[in-house]
């Protein structure tokens, strides 16, 4: 985070930036103003935004994995994020605020092709693995050809900004929004780690589960709920990332088994420390500009998705 | 003493289920006594699994009364019910890399908070489930990676871990190798024997079942055919009218249990040995 905090393409060398950061504090005001103003005014929202993303997805795609009893299950791979882009596209053209309103028709959408997915996988009560999978990556092709379309509807120069926001976007990051997005989704965390026994035994069939107490249809309900809530909140904000819930879960459970009750914070924390780095990356590669942040996602994370469908077949 | 002697463990009176507009059973009552070892057995497609379902109270019998330990399943919470019934499934498989300890402790669950963290309590009863199922050894290891036997060991001792009075079982030795089959059922006989949990069981395997069940329940499209001790539950007629299909049933070398033996087709004639000994033909017809 401190490494996020101090380097950037205005940053001059990393030690002066590490520097900046701590005299801040140590009370020390002998620094460089316009670095200070950079890095507080400019720098720490994005990077506090970044985290955000990066716990939410990753915490996203755990609770996908743990509810659809899929180790690949991912709020961008079923398509959820797609849906949401949807809704917050037509919030775009419409021209609704970022805030309340393209959050809540990004909520619409992702709910929308959540119920899809979910009835397209479900033969009678089962959802079986690769229908799952396949229901997803439907979903998503229908969704972008939606995206297409309407980005071909509009006319206007909001057209650069739909597209680099596509693929993932940090850079309009303002302290304001980041406090509403941490206010949006840090009660979504407290929920789900009060739940992470609960899924924990419905990883076990929904019906041993059930002999052992747990209310299946509230917890999942709950949970799909709050899940969709938090990924359609930060896609409003930061655009489609996609495998972020894919890559970090599976990392965490490498290290750490797969117990939930250890996971909801790992993921979290563990998501927060992987955008972060990905946005450094993406911030600091190109010579000039950047690149978009789900460009260096997508390059860490599908093919280790590849790696782990494969894995999984064998 | 005597009045909690006479408790019933569960009590089902009228049970109806249907399925997509076909009964699965309809109007089922039998009681289990409390400490019973009971085994369900019945043709495929007889509603025994679902009967457990229902019993366990995953699934909710659309018409009747269940009582377990004397009070209706409805006025149990989730989380009563659970410390009071156990049910270990047929094997599941489980994508996620579990280890064994971390699958018996979720028995735990109904005692525990909000979090579910593992206090002392907890680690010492999965430790002494284990330990009961003998599979204390593989603690560490991934359920992934043990033989059928194991898993169900695993399985069982999770259920045990729940601490309950009733535990039930659906076919715990479907998938197992002989001495597999024996070890799970001289594992639940001392369950019940020692501990005096009462122990329900489907299970197909009518010789394993008939040695060690106090009382066989069985059942054929949804409807009680016999119900009692092995003896007069397994006889030559009740068990072809069942199953349709023709059985030698005699002694068993082991004591008074009735054993069936299956007849294939080339054999048919020879189980009219059956009906001549219980004198409803002559000897000429066997010829």
């Amino acid at each position: 985070m401190i490494l996020g905090l101090s380097t950037g393409s205005s940053g001059g060398d990393i030690g002066n930036g590490i520097k900046m950061v701590f005299s801040f504090f140590t009370d020390d005001s002998s620094q460089d103003e316009m670095m200070q103003t950079i890095i507080w005014q400019i720098r720490f929202p994005r990077v506090l935004l970044a985290a955000l993303v990066g716990a939410t997805l990753s915490l996203g795609g755990l609770v996908f994995q743990a509810l659809l009893r899929n180790p690949l299950a991912e709020p961008y791979i079923l398509g959820i994020s797609g849906g949401s882009a949807i809704g917050a596209i037509l919030g775009i053209i419409i021209g609704l605020a970022r805030f309340p309103g393209v959050a809540g028709t990004a909520f619409v959408g992702s709910m929308g092709t959540l119920a899809l997915v979910l009835v397209m996988a479900s033969g009678q009560t089962v959802l079986k693995k690769d229908s799952l999978l396949l229901s997803g990556v439907m979903v998503n092709a229908f969704c972008s050809a939606v995206i297409m379309f309407l980005i071909s509807l509009t006319q206007d120069s909001r057209i650069h900004n739909i597209l680099f926001w596509l693929m993932g976007d940090l850079s309009l990051a303002d302290m304001n929004q980041v406090m509403i997005l941490a206010a949006t989704v840090l009660p979504c965390f407290l929920l789900i780690y009060c739940l992470s026994n609960s899924m924990n035994l419905m990883l076990m069939g929904k019906e041993m589960a059930r002999s052992m107490g747990v209310n299946i249809k509230a917890v999942t309900i709950i949970l799909l709920v709050t899940t969709s809530f938090m990924i359609s909140s930060t896609v409003s904000q930061s655009g489609l990332i996609g495998f972020v819930g894919l890559v970090m879960p599976h990392m965490l459970r490498l290290l750490l088994g797969p117990d939930h009750r250890v996971m909801v914070p790992a993921c979290i924390v563990g998501g927060a420390g992987f955008m972060v780095t990905c946005d450094l990356l993406a911030r600091t590669l190109p010579e000039q500009g950047e690149i978009p942040i789900g460009v260096i996602t997508a390059i860490i994370g599908a093919p280790l998705f590849i790696f782990l469908l494969k894995r999984s077949k064998s | 003493m005597s009045e909690e002697k006479k408790q019933a463990a569960i009590e089902a009176m009228n049970l109806s289920y249907s399925y997509h507009d076909n009964d699965v059973f309809k109007d089922l009552s039998f009681t289990v006594p409390k400490g019973d070892f009971f085994i369900i057995i019945g043709p495929n497609g007889s509603g025994k699994t679902t009967l457990m379902k229902v019993l366990s109270g995953i699934e909710k019998p659309e018409k009747g009364n269940l009582h377990i330990l004397g009070k209706a399943i409805k006025r149990y919470s989730r989380r009563s019910l659970a410390q009071t019934v156990a049910m270990a499934p047929q094997m599941t498989t489980v994508d996620f890399p579990f280890t064994v300890r971390e699958i018996v402790l979720m028995g735990r669950s109904p005692y525990k908070g909000l979090l579910g963290f593992d206090d002392q309590t907890d680690i010492q009863i999965a430790q002494q489930a284990m330990a009961f199922t003998e599979v204390e050894h593989l603690a560490e290891r991934k359920l992934g990676q043990l033989s059928g036997g194991e898993q169900q060991r695993v399985l069982i001792a999770r259920a045990i871990c729940q601490e309950p009075q009733i535990i039930l079982l659906d076919e715990p030795t479907a998938a197992l190798d002989l001495a597999h089959q024996v070890r799970v059922m001289d594992l639940m006989e001392q369950l019940q024997k020692e501990k005096g949990v009462t122990v329900i069981m489907v299970s197909h395997d009518i010789n394993l079942a008939c040695m060690y069940a106090q009382s066989l329940l069985l059942i054929k499209n949804g409807q009680i055919v016999s119900i009692g001790p092995p003896d007069q539950v397994l006889n030559y007629e009740t068990l072809e009218h069942a199953y349709g299909c023709a059985l030698l049933v005699d002694q068993s070398p082991l004591g008074n249990f009735p054993r069936i033996t299956l007849v294939p087709k080339r054999f048919i004639k020879l189980s009219l040995v059956n009906s001549y000994l219980q004198n409803k033909c002559s000897g000429s017809e066997i010829r």
